[in-house]
């Protein structure tokens, strides 16, 4: 029965917590200089950043070692704002947000504007995966930071073969190469397709071509003002 | 039909060919019709917690009709790459096949098309035949699932037909004839321990024999469990994927027909045929009443066919062969020693 | 449980090879068969290209992505309460469950309870829609099998809930109806009693499934010893759900990570089989189904009261973070790792869908099966393409 299982919240976040500490500490001194950064959020999710060299060996250390041999998902992130800015979305919504459209048309990597997550980051792209201890009931989200110049990582088919899918997802999508992958094709894409959909520099047709007329959930209150925008939010 | 038998002799050849094709053609159709109407549009449909066809004419009657007017519509497809003669022939000679089995069923004392003397080998000899159609439109169709399917159903056939002859043997032992006429008259005469009032139907002997036959027959249809070859969710229909039209209605047809041929030969082996007890087996009236007797025995057994086809889920080809021959064949076998014994010393 | 017939298995094993054996000899020449990507067997558009020698698979390869809608990308420009309609549709026979785990995200980002009657009423619907997702399955299976009696009756009872779920939210298939911070609206009258009857009936359909298909012969001999799952490789591939807990890990996120909703207050148990084979996926689920029911009966008679919404403000910000929040869903394991920059709309979403990560073990579980086995195992991994191809 569950009851048994579930102690009471105080408990189990302190257990946990011991728990994730543990990891980490665990972590640093197997990886060494390969451990970037960590986050940990005590009793509830712990986010680890390693180098790209130790990218597999922290994979294998948390599979054989840490009892971490569920594969959850693999995938990146483009930390790059979306060089189309906000015009992507309804100027309903920019008004409301307050803040001004960013520069369009800007395709370059702009560095200065990249601002990553939790657990840190120096890159536009970086790959991020998460295994789970299916005893404890714990997770890890491992993160990896790829250099503009090398858009690459090694796989970690040779560990989970259960990556295979999410990297050559992740590849065609984010154009990350996966070095020693077995069979690095399209998933998803057609074969002959050109681009990275989920770049941020990769623009959704759709929304360029008739913009989103906002956020069409507001209702219209008796004693709001009654402006252009809104009802033009309202047919659609 | 009846008309025919009683006229025979004062009739043309032409003329007795023509109602014997009349009458080949009722028994063949009728049947179909009765059995996907009554079997598959409502049985399976109250099985399945649903009305089935409601609409066209009382009860969904009419379906039918609709049914086949619209495959007659159709386009008759024909895929580039098929073997054009071998898939276009291939319907029809598994309807041949059908109509060649209902040829040595007798209907009623005289109301029969073929008299023969060696009927019931006949008719297994020609069941065979409709392998060979299957064969040829699961080649001929130029499809891999066909092809499996074809393959499939050949092997499966054949490895079925055994078990169907040798449950037949019994009976033709018992009964000392192979002309299915006779064999109705033998269990019409017969007598269990002495008492005759019902005759002696060989279900009650070769109850063995009778079970055999059910489920190789059940194999022969290549209906569920045994419906690997044509294993819609994963070969989409085998051997009949690339039909469409009037050949896929003829194939459609040939399934419901061979049902109820095949039913008619086991209720003329096992179930004493046309004979009701309490006539006179040469009553003339029971040329009006036996084919009436025959439909009803013909509706029960194949509702068995169905009831099974829509309860089970298949075998695998493996297991399929297996029951067969480790199973089925050695029952069979045993069946018939048992009843050549017994025959022997009774 | 029922002990797996050794005998059966390894006769199976030494078939194969044989076969294999034979093939090698006689120099037979491959075929290549194409299942799908239109075809009875892969519930919408999943394309199976399977290299076979005989009856024999040799290799076979999933080809997805002709439903590939791009959730991921269109997550990125609409709005938090927007996503959930489109997250409706990844798993679209069990939908309010997908919402659920975006929900949970968003609110651990924006720091925001739901009141404790939405989160039971959030419970019970997830639950509904595992009942409503599973006793498809159970149909469906069976139909794979070659028995097409189940599934009608599996439409059949599954409306019951279905009715249930529309009731409440007004939709049968994409209810959208929750809502960050709560659910849109609270229960409508009668709806309890209606549910318990619904459950009942579901019960009995459990029951009616056990013995017609669960107790038949040729069932079990097309099932037992199929596509042997071991623990290891399931976990290694991401396999979740019954699909792994049928080869004997006692894992389930409702147990062990509950986030959200209220599994920890029910009393309940998690069902496992030590065979890791078809059969075990089925029976599996099936007392899964059964535990749901009994669940939501619970979850209806200790419904507290009270609002079912939190306060939040009417225009939805979320602050910036990354979160990821995985529930257990009809099909397994599903996660949503959403990052957020502060904005009306969320940075990143990640979804990690279960039927992904099920199938991506097909390559591996088809090698030298037979083409009639295809069928089993995939229809016994159980997938909706919407949550393959999301």
């Amino acid at each position: 029965m569950s009851s048994t299982d579930t102690p009471t919240d105080a408990e189990e976040k302190v257990a946990a917590d011991h728990a994730r500490n543990d990891l980490v500490a665990r972590l640093t001194a197997h990886l060494g200089d390969g451990f970037i950064d960590s986050h940990l959020v005590a009793g509830d999710d712990l986010w680890v950043r390693v180098s790209r060299d130790s990218w597999v060996e922290a994979a294998s250390f948390a599979k054989t070692s840490l009892g971490f041999a569920y594969f959850s998902f693999l995938s990146g992130i483009d930390w790059m704002p979306s060089p189309f800015g906000r015009d992507m979305d309804a100027q309903v919504d920019l008004q409301l947000d307050g803040s001004d459209e960013e520069s369009s048309g800007d395709d370059d990597t702009d560095s200065s504007a990249i601002e990553s997550g939790v657990a840190g980051g120096d890159t536009r792209f970086q790959v991020f995966a998460r295994l789970n201890d299916v005893v404890n009931g714990l997770g890890i989200t491992f993160k990896v930071d790829i250099p503009d110049h090398d858009l690459s990582v090694p796989s970690w088919v040779g560990v989970y073969p259960g990556a295979s899918w999410h990297e050559r997802e992740c590849w065609e999508m984010y154009g990350i190469d996966f070095i020693d992958h077995p069979g690095l094709r399209h998933l998803y894409l057609p074969g002959e397709f050109e681009g990275n959909p989920l770049r941020k520099d990769y623009p959704l047709l759709a929304r360029r071509m008739k913009p989103w007329p906002g956020i069409v959930d507001v209702e219209q209150m008796p004693d709001d003002d009654t402006d252009a925008d809104d009802s033009a939010g309202g047919e659609a | 039909m009846i008309d025919a038998t009683i006229l025979l002799g004062e009739l043309a050849y032409w003329q007795q060919t023509s109602l014997r094709v009349v009458g080949g053609l009722a028994a063949v159709l009728l049947i179909a019709g009765t059995l996907v109407y009554l079997h598959l549009f409502k049985l399976v449909s109250f099985m399945q917690s649903r009305l089935g066809p409601m609409e066209a004419g009382p009860f969904g009657s009419l379906q039918l009709l609709a049914e086949v007017g619209k495959f007659l519509q159709k386009e008759d497809l024909v895929p580039r790459k098929a073997d054009r003669f071998v898939f276009l022939a291939a319907p029809f000679v598994v309807l041949v096949s059908t109509f060649l089995l209902v040829v040595v069923v007798p209907w009623g004392p005289d109301a029969w098309f073929v008299d023969s003397d060696i009927g019931i080998y006949l008719a297994m000899a020609v069941s065979s035949v409709s392998v060979i159609g299957i064969l040829m439109a699961g080649w001929g169709s130029a499809s891999k699932y066909s092809l499996l399917g074809g393959l499939r159903a050949t092997g499966q056939l054949i490895a079925y037909e055994l078990p169907l002859i040798l449950a037949v043997i019994g009976v033709v032992i018992q009964a000392g004839t192979m002309n299915m006429q006779l064999i109705v008259t033998a269990q019409a005469d017969g007598a269990i321990f002495g008492w005759d009032g019902i005759g002696n139907p060989y279900i009650l002997t070769q109850g063995v024999g009778f079970l055999l036959f059910m489920i190789a027959m059940q194999a022969e249809l290549t209906q569920t469990p045994f419906d690997m070859p044509i294993a819609e969710s994963e070969l989409v229909t085998g051997y009949m994927t690339e039909y469409s039209g009037m050949r896929f209605l003829l194939f459609f047809i040939g399934e419901f027909a061979t049902a109820g041929v095949f039913s008619a030969i086991a209720a003329v082996l096992f179930l004493g045929g046309w004979y009701v007890p309490g006539i006179d087996s040469d009553d003339n009236i029971l040329n009006v009443i036996g084919p009436l007797v025959m439909l009803t025995k013909v509706v029960g057994l194949t509702f068995l066919v169905f009831w099974f086809r829509f309860t089970f889920p298949r075998f695998r080809e493996d297991q399929l062969q297996k029951l067969a021959w480790k199973v089925l064949i050695p029952v069979a076998l045993a069946n018939i020693v048992a009843t050549g014994i017994l025959k022997v010393a009774f | 449980m029922t002990a797996i017939s050794d005998r059966e298995k390894l006769s199976y094993i030494a078939a194969q090879a044989a076969d294999a054996r034979l093939n090698l000899e006689l120099e037979t020449e491959g075929m290549t068969l194409n299942l799908g990507p239109q075809h009875p067997a892969t519930h919408g558009t999943l394309r199976i290209i399977a290299k076979l020698d005989g009856e024999q698979v040799i290799s076979a390869e999933p080809v997805m992505g002709y439903m590939h809608r791009g959730y991921e990308k269109l997550a990125e420009v609409r709005t938090y309460p927007q996503v959930t309609a489109l997250v409706n549709r990844i798993d679209w026979v069990g939908s309010f469950a997908n919402e659920v785990p975006f929900i949970l995200a968003a609110e651990k980002l924006m720091e925001v309870e739901a009141p404790p009657r939405a989160q039971w009423i959030r419970t019970a619907l997830f639950e509904m829609s595992r009942v409503a997702n599973i006793s498809l399955f159970l149909g469906d299976m069976a139909l794979q099998l070659g028995a097409t009696t189940p599934a009608f009756f599996a439409f059949r009872d599954r409306e019951h809930v279905l009715n249930q779920i529309e009731a409440v939210t007004g939709g049968r298939f994409h209810p959208n109806f929750d809502r960050i911070g709560g659910l849109k609206d609270d229960l409508p009258a009668g709806w309890i009693t209606e549910t318990k009857r619904a459950m009942r009936k579901m019960r009995q359909f459990c029951d009616e499934m056990e013995q017609l298909v669960l107790g038949n012969e040729i069932f079990a001999a097309r099932s037992r010893g199929i596509g042997v799952i071991p623990a290891d490789i399931g976990l290694s591939y991401g396999l979740s759900g019954a699909n792994i807990r049928s080869s004997g890990v006692d894992w389930d996120t409702r147990r062990d990570n509950p986030c959200g909703l209220v599994h920890s207050e029910l009393d309940w148990k998690v069902w496992t089989h030590p065979d890791g084979d078809s059969f075990a996926r089925f029976w599996v689920r099936l007392q899964e189904v059964r535990e749901s029911t009994k669940m939501i009966d619970q979850l209806l008679d200790g419904l507290p009261s009270g609002p079912i919404m939190a306060k939040v403000p009417r225009i939805i910000k979320v602050p910036a973070g990354e979160a990821y929040v995985e529930t257990e869903n009809p099909l397994g394991v599903m996660g949503y790792y959403v990052i957020s920059k502060g904005d009306l709309v969320p940075y990143r979403v990640k979804i990690r869908s279960a039927s992904f990560s099920n199938i991506s073990i097909a390559p591996w579980l088809l090698k030298g099966v037979y083409v009639p086995d295809i069928i089993t195992i995939l229809a016994s991994l159980y997938f909706i393409l919407g949550d393959i191809d999301r």
